[in-house]
């Protein structure tokens, strides 16, 4: 999937797509949602990304100089990180419209895909339920739960099962 | 709901010969006040606000005495108009258990004999729920297993409750707004309820209940999670001190799949409503016409 | 005034009666007074430790006292088995002993509601049940129907006992007017304590072992072959002990009653058998379990088909005249009634009715050390009731013992 190169607009429409898309994602930050989880000193990306000493490098490859912790294996094999990442704005994801997004609206794009669930999570029966079921409901982002590059969930270790009938005795013994 | 009318008249010469059998029989034994007023305690829906109160204070000094804790015992009614409906989500419960654990730090449950109100089951995908074959002991070192799926059951709240009708002496009923409550200081444990629930939902304490002090969640309700006595039946009662409040269940806040849903029946917009409404919902047991008001649903 | 001296005479007489006898009678009631005394110490410690003392657990959440209840409101319904023959067709050679029936009733019932008092978690607070002072959830409890119906036979046959004897002691003819009504309202009373006994387990749906139509005739008919059985041992030994006529006719005829009645419950419990088995639903499996084991677990399995076993002799001893009118044969016919339904009614009725539980679990239950003693102590109690009212019954009866003319 090639992603549409901003460059050869004008500057004063990248001005007002800014501004536009800035808009749109107040309009969309309907949820109170907690800020992403990001790994300590990770953001703002524009720190490193900031269009100057790293070029933007469009070829799908393995990361190895950074972020290679990162492990991606979320869908299909030709997935890659500008699909979701801006290339030209580090800060912002995109949607397929090419519209921008901050990360604190990051359900807007996992929505994109996963419809029902975006749907669901909006009316309060997807994901972890806390808050006031006649007041405000607590939210979480997609994230603070599934990880975006790797969303399989690991399997848990159960708590421990109750007693069998048979082992719950008087105390000081049975008779 | 309070009786009225030509109960109140009955209820003031019992309550009259009761505070006069009271002293007779204090100066007679020997024990203290408070184990006579609670041995002549009437049922809790038969009792007056003034009577409400000092049975709760007792029982407050009861469980100061007890566990050495402070303990507050809300009587909260039933807020208008609401039904409470319950959904779990068979797709996404994972078996870990931790609705389980976390409904006893809330509902004060005994530790030693052990009660747990909420039992999970697990079954063979390939041959769905088949209780003939379900296990509520498996230990796996990780859940969920490969082809298996995980039921947790509890009180189902029934609308048509084959427990309620079964009592003999009427120390079980549905509150207004659904919830099958028990009162301890009137059960007289002689278990048939228990015989006549389809779920397994209801427990027994056996023995002495015992909670170490620190473990006590001290925000109760009469109705629902206050320390409970030896000899009594108890049950889920969707954490009645929490969702009167406005507050969800324990159970729900804490599963961390998101597999189970809560909200008010009666609110067409309620997250409840939506999994009716939308989702693949089937009734345990139901040619039993229990009529619960706990669902469960596929939502994957 | 007259007639309360009279009954106060009478009283003091009869507790008199109670405490004197040869050693034959004191050893007897020394030794129920044993087995009272070793149920009160068990019972003690149930009270200080709760029910955990017994091994009844959630899943299994009524056991041995249950069982006996059930079996001993048969006995007490069995009384009538003499009634309907005595009154009901004027069948002179029973009418005399109907008495003892009653007595036998009375101390059945005094075991039934002993069995219910130690099966509560809180005994303290029994007064929750009682109608007005305390809140009785009846029409809609089945147990509430049981607790009026019981202590309402009990208290119809206590009394009548109580008139009779007073007028045998007294030598007053008994008011016809009176007793008549009264004996033969014993009848659909007997008839409706076995039936709501048995309604209190056939209402439940989450049971479908019990949830069947047929519950309440089969515990009719078990009760009416086993509860005689108690008592043609006993007119035997009275018959051998005091000069107490009774003529064999009667004896015969309540044991080929009985021999009826076995074969009715043979047949409906081989009724069920074939609607659990043809019909081969997922419900088969507390059929399955009691009869045949389930998931290694067999522990009823030699109990239940004992039971059968017995059953089946009994009903062919009674049956055949032959083997009915001899007396060694009659007497392990009686003995195999007695085990056959006191087994069924137990370990047939109330364990797998709960086994496996509404979430699919087995938990074997047998009874502790604790409920044995419990239940012999309960027995103990039926039995001091039971003897010391014929000690004073018997002889009024014979006219031995009577009100002092002064």
């Amino acid at each position: 999937m090639s992603i549409p190169s901003l460059h050869r607009f004008p500057g004063r429409v990248l001005r007002w797509g800014w501004f536009l898309a800035a808009m749109a994602c107040l309009g969309a930050q309907d949820i109170q949602v907690p800020p992403p989880p990001f790994t300590e000193g990770i953001f703002p990306c524009t720190a490193c990304h900031d269009g100057t000493n790293l070029k933007v490098n469009r070829q799908r490859r393995e990361l190895k100089d950074m972020h290679s912790d990162i492990v991606l294996k979320h869908g299909p094999e030709s997935r890659w990180c500008l699909d979701c990442h801006d290339p030209l704005n580090r800060d912002r994801l995109h949607l397929a419209s090419g519209e921008l997004i901050p990360f604190t609206v990051s359900y807007e794009l996992c929505g994109q895909c996963h419809g029902e669930k975006l749907r669901d999570w909006r009316a309060g029966v997807h994901g972890k339920r806390t808050g006031s079921w006649n007041g405000q409901k607590q939210y979480l982002l997609c994230v603070n739960c599934h990880n975006p590059h790797s969303p399989h969930f690991q399997a848990l270790k159960p708590m421990p099962p109750p007693v069998t009938p048979g082992s719950i005795q008087r105390k000081g013994g049975a008779l | 709901m309070k009786n009225d009318g030509p109960l109140k008249s009955r209820r003031r010469f019992l309550g009259a010969a009761a505070a006069a059998t009271a002293g007779a029989l204090a100066t007679l034994t020997g024990c203290g006040k408070n184990e006579v007023e609670a041995f002549l305690q009437h049922n809790f829906r038969e009792l007056s606000k003034e009577d409400l109160k000092q049975v709760i204070a007792r029982l407050e000094q009861d469980a100061k005495r007890k566990y050495g804790k402070h303990i507050t015992i809300g009587n909260e009614p039933a807020l208008q108009g609401v039904i409470f409906g319950y959904a779990l989500d068979l797709s996404r419960c994972i078996g870990c258990r931790r609705c389980a654990k976390a409904c006893v730090k809330e509902n004060n449950p005994s530790r030693d004999p052990q009660i747990e109100w909420i039992r999970v089951l697990q079954m063979n995908k390939d041959e769905g729920v088949d209780i003939a074959h379900a296990d509520p002991y498996y230990n796996p070192e990780t859940v969920p297993q490969e082809g298996r799926f995980y039921m947790p059951v509890q009180c189902h709240q029934c609308r048509n409750a084959p427990c309620t009708k079964v009592c003999p002496v009427g120390a079980t009923w549905m509150e207004r707004d659904g919830m099958v409550v028990v009162d301890y200081n009137w059960c007289i444990g002689c278990r048939y309820c228990m015989a006549a629930c389809p779920y397994g939902a209801r427990r027994f304490n056996w023995g002495e209940p015992a909670i170490p002090a620190e473990e006590i969640n001290p925000v109760t309700h009469y109705l629902g999670n206050r320390p409970r006595p030896k000899g009594v039946v108890e049950k889920c009662t969707f954490c009645i001190q929490r969702v009167r409040k406005g507050r969800y269940p324990a159970c729900v806040e804490i599963c961390p799949t998101g597999s189970r849903k809560f909200g008010d029946l009666a609110d067409p917009k309620s997250e409840i409503r939506y999994i009716l409404e939308n989702k693949r919902v089937f009734i345990f047991k139901e040619e039993l016409n229990t009529k619960p008001k706990f669902f469960y649903f596929y939502g994957v | 005034m007259e007639m309360l001296r009279a009954f106060a005479r009478f009283a003091a007489d009869s507790l008199g009666r109670m405490l004197s006898g040869n050693r034959y009678y004191y050893a007897w009631v020394g030794f129920l007074l044993l087995l009272i005394a070793a149920g009160s110490a068990a019972y003690l410690g149930q009270l200080r430790d709760g029910l955990i003392v017994t091994h009844m657990r959630d899943q299994v959440s009524w056991g041995f006292y249950i069982g006996n209840f059930t079996f001993l409101v048969g006995v007490a319904a069995a009384a009538i088995m003499l009634v309907i023959p005595a009154y009901v067709y004027d069948w002179e050679p029973i009418r005399e002993i109907t008495i003892l029936g009653e007595v036998l009733a009375v101390s059945a019932l005094v075991m039934c509601l002993c069995f219910v008092l130690v099966d509560i978690g809180r005994p303290d607070r029994f007064w929750h049940i009682l109608p007005l002072v305390g809140r009785l959830n009846f029409p809609t409890s089945m147990l509430a129907w049981d607790v009026i119906v019981l202590n309402l036979y009990l208290l119809l046959n206590w009394f009548v006992v109580t008139y009779l004897l007073y007028c045998g002691y007294t030598r007053i003819h008994y008011v016809k007017a009176i007793v008549l009504p009264l004996v033969l309202f014993s009848i659909p009373m007997a008839v409706s304590i076995h039936t709501v006994t048995a309604f209190l387990f056939n209402g439940l749906a989450s049971r479908p072992f019990w949830n069947s139509a047929i519950l309440a005739p089969r515990f009719l008919a078990s009760a009416f072959c086993s509860g005689p059985a108690i008592l043609l041992v006993l007119l035997q030994i009275l018959r051998k002990v005091t000069s107490l006529r009774i003529k064999d006719e009667a004896i015969f005829k309540v044991a080929e009653l009985m021999a009826y009645t076995m074969g009715f419950t043979l047949f409906l419990t081989f009724a069920e058998a074939f609607k659990e088995f043809y019909s081969n639903t997922e419900h088969l499996v507390y059929t399955k379990y009691l009869w045949f084991g389930l998931q290694g677990h067999h522990t009823l399995v030699p109990f239940a088909w004992a039971s059968a076993g017995c059953g089946l002799a009994a009903f062919l001893l009674l049956l055949v005249p032959r083997t009915r009118k001899n007396w060694v044969t009659l007497n392990i016919g009686c003995a195999l009634i007695y085990a056959s339904v006191y087994i069924e009614k137990g370990m047939g009725l109330i364990i797998p009715g709960l086994t496996p539980d509404p979430l699919g679990e087995i938990y074997v239950y047998t009874p502790s050390l604790t409920e044995l003693l419990v239940a012999a102590g309960i027995f103990g109690v039926g039995f001091l009731v039971f003897t010391l009212m014929l000690k004073v019954a018997v002889p009024i009866m014979l006219g031995e013992m009577t009100i002092p003319s002064d």
